[in-house]
């Protein structure tokens, strides 16, 4: 185990701690392709510096023949950017970029699991690289929003056209954003946090 | 221009359980992954678990103990331990799974989706980003 340095100790900034009342946390995941804008979106709503956390995934060497026929395995680390919005002094609000390589995003144990929902950030010039991830959303019924982020070159689909080639149900929201705006993000946010609202109160209706 | 076509997929019945291998497919390649290598008797910590320590770092403590306890003087989340103390999340959780059993630390959980959501925490935290 190496530590960086041991006289520089690692932690926070004084502005970056949380107060000793914090009590609980929810975690929302923004999920989309590489260049979309994911980081952006974490750091432009977070209060704190955006800060990464890794993963080691070992990939063992099954059916490949080595040498010796000793197990051979590979290690690949997984990097993650997330920030923090502090919402009461009580709770706190955790958002998670995922990382580059998809097939990663849902081997990270309890990402997706227990967060409140996800934002789909999509690039229309690159539509499909969101497809596999949605499809994985919706096969374990984690809630999403799409959010479009809004680059100059890219194709402008009318929202009608794009719920259509996404083939999503009425009630999903589709909203463009400006994620380098914090404003902009936290209204995706907003639109995911009402999404889930509605979805909460249709639930106790039936 | 038409974009490119979609197709919705349907929520899997178990959605924890591994998909059954099907005959003739070759193993699935994400299938082959582990996390984090060997894992121990791990505590159950999220990315968002809260971690307070409750003392001063006993003098027995190890370096890697000390420097988590110290972080923790006030609550942190796994994920930001993981990020200060620069080591992977499944170290840390070995690491903070030790200080847990010792009971130099104390974890608050973090609040997941549940089947029906709780609508007055999807309030506070609609509340709260109003406010950003
Ligand atoms: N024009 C424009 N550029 C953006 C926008 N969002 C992000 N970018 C730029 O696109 C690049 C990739 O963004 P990044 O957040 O790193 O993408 P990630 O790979 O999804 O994390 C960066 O250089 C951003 O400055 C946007 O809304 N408009
Ligand atoms: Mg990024």
């Amino acid at each position: 185990m190496d530590f960086k340095g041991s006289d520089t100790l690692p932690g926070p900034r004084t502005e970056d701690r949380l107060p000793h009342t914090a009590q609980a946390a929810v975690k929302i995941v923004i999920v989309g392709g590489f260049g979309v804008g994911k980081t952006t979106m974490v750091g432009s709503v977070s209060e704190i510096r955006p800060l990464t956390t890794e993963e080691t995934m070992t990939q063992a060497g099954v059916g490949v023949d080595d040498n010796y026929g000793s197990e051979t395995k590979t290690a690949t680390t997984v990097a993650m950017d997330f920030g923090r919005i502090s919402i009461t002094e009580q709770l706190v609000l955790y958002l998670f970029g995922t990382p580059g390589q998809e097939r990663f995003w849902f081997l990270w144990n309890g990402l997706f699991e227990g967060a409140l929902g996800a934002v789909v950030l999509v690039d229309t010039r690159r539509l499909e690289v969101s497809f596999d991830v949605m499809g994985r959303l919706e096969e374990r019924g984690v809630p999403f929003v799409v959010a479009v982020n809004t680059f100059p070159d890219a194709p402008h689909y009318p929202v009608a056209e794009l719920r259509t080639a996404l083939d999503l149900p009425e009630d999903i929201p589709i909203v463009e954003c400006d994620v380098r705006r914090r404003a902009s993000s936290r209204d995706v946010l907003m639109t995911l946090m009402r999404f889930l609202h509605s979805l909460a109160m249709s639930g106790a209706l039936t | 221009m038409t974009p490119p076509q979609r197709q919705r997929r349907q929520p899997k019945q178990q959605p924890l359980a591994p998909p059954p291998a099907k005959e003739g497919e070759g193993p699935n390649p994400e299938r082959l992954y582990v996390i984090g290598g060997e894992a121990g008797d791990r505590a159950a910590l999220d990315l968002v678990t809260l971690i307070v320590a409750r003392a001063d770092p006993a003098p027995c403590a190890t370096p890697e103990q000390e420097a988590l306890i110290r972080l923790c003087a006030g609550p942190l989340s796994v994920a930001e331990l993981s990020a200060y103390l620069d080591l992977p999340f499944s170290m840390v959780t070995v690491l903070l799974t030790e200080l847990l059993t010792e009971r130099l630390v104390q974890a608050r959980a973090p609040i997941v989706r549940q089947e029906i959501p709780d609508r007055n925490l999807l309030e506070a935290v609609m509340h709260g980003l109003q406010r950003l």
